[in-house]
């Protein structure tokens, strides 16, 4: 058990004190060279921006997790429903996998000016690029999770004459959904990068814009400190959906799968 | 072909298969070839009678699993016919006859709890939890797991697991139970206790039972029948009788009687080395 805390402690404490160290050494390097902040602000520029645009700043994050989180929802019904689909029938995967790998291969940022010109609501333009984004990783890794099944069990189901929807429910859900939380970890990190992507993109502006464009704004205005300030925010904010995301697979899973049994030892 | 070799006079024989009990399971010449052309029966033909305890040997390949998938309804033979209770798959099922199936690993829901786990049968029959649970609770007490109930698969030993799969199979309550080496990854001592146990059970509820296994000893000392077959192409080529009265306790393991048994066990297999002996 104490060992146990100790870890913990670990694993918040010591990157932590790398990026404290790194923040010091930035920090006392910029200062001693003297580098203008319109080049490359020290952290004490970005925290002082920080501290006077925090209100734009914050208005501006919100309207990107809200898309953010529009998008993976979306992409979660999307891509769980096509895998379910595509395990029915070995057919409908061949047919339609290659288009599902389409989605992925093609760069979002080349087809995101075609979705703004297509959704004439901005938001909605944005939430269908961040979906796109997060979809490929759903469904392939639930298509794999939902085939993965123990062909014993299978086989003791069948024995049983378990109808598909028993099937499907009790045996191919349960053993998918590792693979499942899997997939959902990378698809949100990819649903905040087409978030903002779509946004340099779409080039949204005024009120309800999110940190791509104070990015942006930033960059025109050679606000280098507000530009890293905008910055900082949204890998913080992905850092934390990652963390919430680790957190909902530990709840999920660590009673019985080998992948979080390693994490309470 | 006959399954084994007539000792007895004709009318004596007659007699004999007038007093044996109903036929349970029957094979009628079924063969099975795989879909890749793998011709891993060739017809056979065998008669599971209420009462027995039968055991399948033979060597590795020789198709005892698919026999027994047979026998279960999960594999369809490429010729020939089964049938239960004199009747099609039809009399198997919810309603029907029970067969209990125990796989050669445990094939538990990892995420599941010992408990849910034995229920599963019933779940898939969408009987309520009331009725079900007494039963899950007296086949779990009847593998000493009962502490168990709430654990998860990860939890429990090797044996222990196949313990529970033996609880899933017995809750239904089954006519029948057909056994793929359940113990063949277990040590000698815990397969011991294990066969004790399983031949208790048999007993108790008059169960009629298949059982695949690779130990020459332990075919011996559980069944009434041993049915041994051969390799290349798979077939039965002998079947020696135990007349060795129940119950049975470990000072049959080391009598003389069980030796020999053994004995002819182990020639009837080394006959089954050779390629094509008896083969029609
Ligand atoms: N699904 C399958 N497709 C093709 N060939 C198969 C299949 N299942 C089994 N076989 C083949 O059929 C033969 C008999 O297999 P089976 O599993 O019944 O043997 P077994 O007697 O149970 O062997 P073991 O003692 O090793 O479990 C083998 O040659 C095997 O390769
Ligand atoms: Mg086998």
């Amino acid at each position: 058990m104490n060992s146990n805390k100790a870890e913990n402690a670990m694993r918040i404490g010591a990157p932590f004190a790398v990026g404290l160290a790194l923040l010091l050494v930035w920090q006392t390097l910029c200062t001693a060279y003297a580098v203008p902040s319109y080049l490359f602000p020290k952290p004490s520029d970005i925290s002082d921006s920080f501290g006077r645009e925090w209100h734009t700043l914050f208005a501006a994050l919100g309207t990107t997790l809200k898309i953010t989180l529009s998008g993976f929802a979306a992409a979660c019904v999307i891509g769980i429903l096509i895998a379910v689909i595509f395990v029915q029938s070995k057919v409908i995967e061949l047919a339609f996998f290659p288009y599902a790998v389409l989605l992925q291969v093609t760069p979002i940022a080349a087809v995101s000016p075609l979705i703004v010109i297509l959704v004439k609501n901005t938001t909605g333009a944005l939430i269908v690029v961040s979906t796109i984004v997060a979809l490929f990783p759903i469904i392939s890794n639930t298509t794999l999770g939902l085939r993965s099944v123990d062909p014993g069990l299978l086989n003791l189901f069948r024995a049983r004459r378990a109808s598909r929807l028993q099937i499907l429910l009790r045996l191919r859900v349960p053993s998918a959904l590792p693979y499942i939380f899997a997939g959902l970890r990378i698809s949100i990190g990819l649903a905040l990068i087409g978030a903002v992507v779509g946004e340099f993109v779409a080039g949204t502006g005024g009120r309800g814009s999110g940190l791509a464009y104070q990015i942006l704004q930033a960059g025109f205005q050679l606000d280098i400190p507000l530009m890293f300030a905008a910055l900082a925010l949204i890998s913080v904010a992905g850092i934390a959906m990652f963390t919430v995301m680790l957190v909902l697979t530990r709840l999920a899973l660590s009673h019985w799968h080998e992948s979080e049994l390693e994490a309470r030892r | 072909m006959t399954p084994a070799p007539l000792t007895f006079d004709e009318p004596e024989a007659k007699a004999a298969a007038r007093l044996q009990p109903a036929p349970v399971i029957e094979v009628l010449s079924a063969e099975k070839v795989f879909a890749d052309g793998t011709r891993a029966l060739q017809p056979v033909d065998l008669t599971l009678r209420a009462g027995d305890f039968m055991t399948l040997i033979g060597p590795s390949g020789c198709g005892k699993s698919t026999l027994l998938g047979m026998m279960s309804n999960l594999l369809q033979p490429s010729e020939g016919r089964l049938s239960w209770w004199r009747g099609g798959p039809e009399k198997i099922g919810a309603k029907g006859r029970q067969i209990g199936i125990v796989f050669q690993d445990p094939t538990l829901m990892p995420w599941a709890t010992v408990e849910s786990n034995v229920r599963l049968l019933f779940d898939l029959d969408r009987v309520p939890a009331s009725e079900s649970m007494p039963r899950v609770r007296d086949a779990l007490a009847r593998v000493g797991l009962s502490k168990f109930a709430k654990h998860y698969p990860r939890q429990l030993s090797g044996g222990m697991r196949m313990r529970v799969a033996i609880a899933r199979a017995l809750a239904t309550d089954p006519d029948v139970l057909l056994m793929d080496e359940p113990f063949g990854a277990l040590d000698e001592f815990t397969r011991h206790k294990l066969d004790a146990d399983i031949l208790d059970m048999w007993q108790e509820r008059s169960l009629t039972a298949v059982f695949v296994t690779h130990s020459i000893y332990e075919a011996v000392f559980l069944s009434t029948r041993i049915v041994v077959m051969a390799a290349s192409p798979g077939r039965i080529i002998h079947e020696i009788i135990v007349d060795e009265p129940f119950p049975r306790d470990e000072s049959f393991r080391v009598s003389t009687r069980f030796a020999n048994l053994c004995a002819d066990v182990l020639n009837a297999l080394s006959l089954a080395q050779k390629p094509n002996h008896g083969a029609s």
